[in-house]
């Protein structure tokens, strides 16, 4: 195999990658706080979609002309709305049935997917949505037809997406209110008689799972311009499997599994087949369900204390 | 401070596992300043009657008061914030956080303005935590464990601090630090709950103690009178002393 196909492998691997781990994120951190699959994720990403969609057009109705400033107003919006989503989300379907049993809130999270699908289903119709292309700028490396090109965007995606995680552990690992979500993590009752207010960090976790999301749903839409109402199907079911990769309730899994699964979809559409990348994800997840449920950076369930 | 009102009152408070009773009509009352021992055997109560004042369980009947205000029912949070410290049965350590984090997550209820002159007190009173600062709590031996819950609870500069079974375990030389560590702690100015089951040395530290049977209060007294009593030689003594 020629190094440049490799190479462009390996920069649509890396794309694609970032956008599974920061989605992965909010799986992983919810489950490590309250011990159940968010199956609405997927859908709050969606939604993202279509909140980007809607910023976009909204700035430039106003006549906006300053890509930058439009892009930069859309990702904040885009992450408060979402995080208002995943805030309310836990509010309505999850919160009521804390100390239920544990299908309960699986269950509810599978309507609540409904609800979100449905809802937007409705509202904005059934149709394929799409942003024009903003930014078609393209960087070459090679000459003739042995080249490896990325766009402007992937290179945003890669950029954007590797801060945001960067951001993220810093704010797990050095401060407050990261310690206080760790405590919350590993004993619920006992960070509640040190003074936690538990439920506003459980809070903060899905807001936070929310808006990693909304940023991924911002990357993706400048990127392939088009989305429907079910996008945050396979793409959450891809994300969860990165999220499980790392090890369920891993920050730094997540992101691993993101990367990895990612580039190993990516590396498997170019040698071997494209339209068989959805059944390789998959197939990734049940192997590692079934040999390593742990994951890569998962512990197991009992810690000796 | 006045001697009428207790620091802590507690009365005829029940609490409930389903179908279990695991305290019944629990009456005491805890003046500031004071050492209060509650002994008792295995599955007598004592940490179910230290987790309900935070309201975990939430008691069944009867009520709690706290420097005169009713605390009964308050989520727990807020009790630990009106400065209630605990350090529980088992420790509850962050196994995954190092020393000093842990020691952080005590500081909540008073916020960060106080951090770094505190921890240098819980580093004075247990220089082993000091030297241990950035391992993985996890990895220390037990008896550095009780200190980091100790040190923990003290953090958050508590009023009244609540320690159950601190001696737990421990070789009898860990245990006199331990209970030397809590003579020091009253000294300078917390009230201290001592849920005990090694009698003889709580008896002998504590001004006042309850006996707790099988979810009720069966005797109280000063801690002299409670070593003398026959029926606490006979089942919490083993006849000796
Ligand atoms: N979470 C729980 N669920 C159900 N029953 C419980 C629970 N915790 C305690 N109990 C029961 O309540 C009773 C009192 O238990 P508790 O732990 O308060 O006793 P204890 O006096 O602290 O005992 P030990 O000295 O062994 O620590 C026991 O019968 C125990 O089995
Ligand atoms: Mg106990």
């Amino acid at each position: 195999m020629d190094w440049h196909i490799l190479a462009q492998q390996l920069v649509n691997g890396l794309t694609l990658g970032s956008i599974y781990g920061l989605i992965a994120i909010g799986y992983t951190m919810v489950y490590g706080i309250v011990g159940m699959i968010n199956f609405a994720h997927g859908d709050v990403y969606m939604i993202s979609a279509y909140v980007t969609a809607i910023c976009l057009a909204v700035l430039f109705s106003f006549g906006i002309d300053s890509l930058p400033f439009a892009l930069l107003v859309t990702l904040a919006v885009t992450m408060l709305i979402t995080a208002a989503y995943g805030w309310t989300i836990e509010r309505v379907a999850y919160r009521p049935l804390r100390g239920a049993p544990r299908l309960a809130p699986l269950i509810s999270a599978i309507g609540m997917s409904l609800v979100l699908q449905n809802g937007v289903q409705l509202s904005q119709g059934a149709k394929t949505q799409g942003v024009p292309s903003l930014i078609p700028a393209t960087l070459r490396f090679g000459e003739g037809n042995d080249f490896v090109q990325i766009t402007l965007v992937q290179l945003m995606i890669i950029v954007v997406s590797l801060t945001s995680m960067a951001a993220l552990t810093w704010l797990i690992q050095r401060t407050s209110l990261g310690r206080q979500c760790r405590a919350t993590q590993q004993d619920r009752r006992m960070a509640a008689i040190l003074g936690i207010n538990t439920d506003r960090i459980i809070s903060t976790v899905f807001v936070i799972g929310a808006a990693m999301a909304a940023i991924a749903g911002v990357l993706v839409t400048l990127n392939y311009g088009s989305f429907d109402f079910y996008i945050g199907f396979v793409t959450g079911i891809k994300a969860f499997t990165a999220a499980v990769l790392g090890g369920i309730g891993s920050l730094p899994g997540a992101m691993l599994g993101g990367l990895i699964l990612g580039l190993s979809e990516a590396l498997f559409s170019g040698m071997v087949n494209t339209d068989y990348k959805d059944v390789f994800a998959f197939s990734l997840l049940v192997l590692v369900l079934i040999f390593r449920p742990t994951g890569l950076l998962g512990k197991p369930e009992v810690e000796k204390v | 401070m006045s001697h009428s009102k207790p620091l802590l009152q507690i009365h005829e408070l029940d609490a409930r596992y389903g179908p279990v009773q695991a305290l019944c009509q629990v009456s005491l009352s805890i003046d500031s300043g004071e050492i209060v021992t509650l002994i008792g055997a295995n599955g007598a109560g004592k940490s179910t009657l230290l987790m309900s004042l935070f309201g975990d369980p939430l008691p069944a009947g009867g009520w709690i008061r706290y420097q005169g205000r009713d605390i009964t029912g308050l989520p727990t949070h807020e009790i630990a914030k009106m400065g209630i410290a605990q350090a529980p049965e088992g420790r509850r350590i962050f196994a995954a956080m190092s020393v000093e984090e842990n020691l952080l997550m005590g500081a909540i209820p008073v916020g960060a303005d106080h951090v770094d002159a505190d921890l240098i007190k819980v580093f004075e009173l247990f220089p082993r935590l000091k030297e241990r600062r950035n391992q993985r709590a996890g990895t220390l031996s037990g008896g550095e464990q009780q200190m980091l819950a100790i040190g923990r609870a003290l953090m958050s500069r508590p009023r009244l601090l609540l320690l159950d079974e601190p001696s737990l375990g421990l070789a009898p030389l860990m245990v006199q630090r331990i209970f030397a560590t809590i003579r020091e702690i009253r000294e300078s100015g917390a009230t201290i709950f001592l849920v005990e089951q090694n009698a003889h040395h709580a008896l002998k530290l504590a001004q006042r103690g309850y006996v707790l049977v099988n979810g009720e209060i069966r005797l109280s007294g000063t801690g002299e009178e409670l070593l003398a009593d026959p029926e606490v030689r006979r089942a919490y003594l083993g006849g000796q002393g």
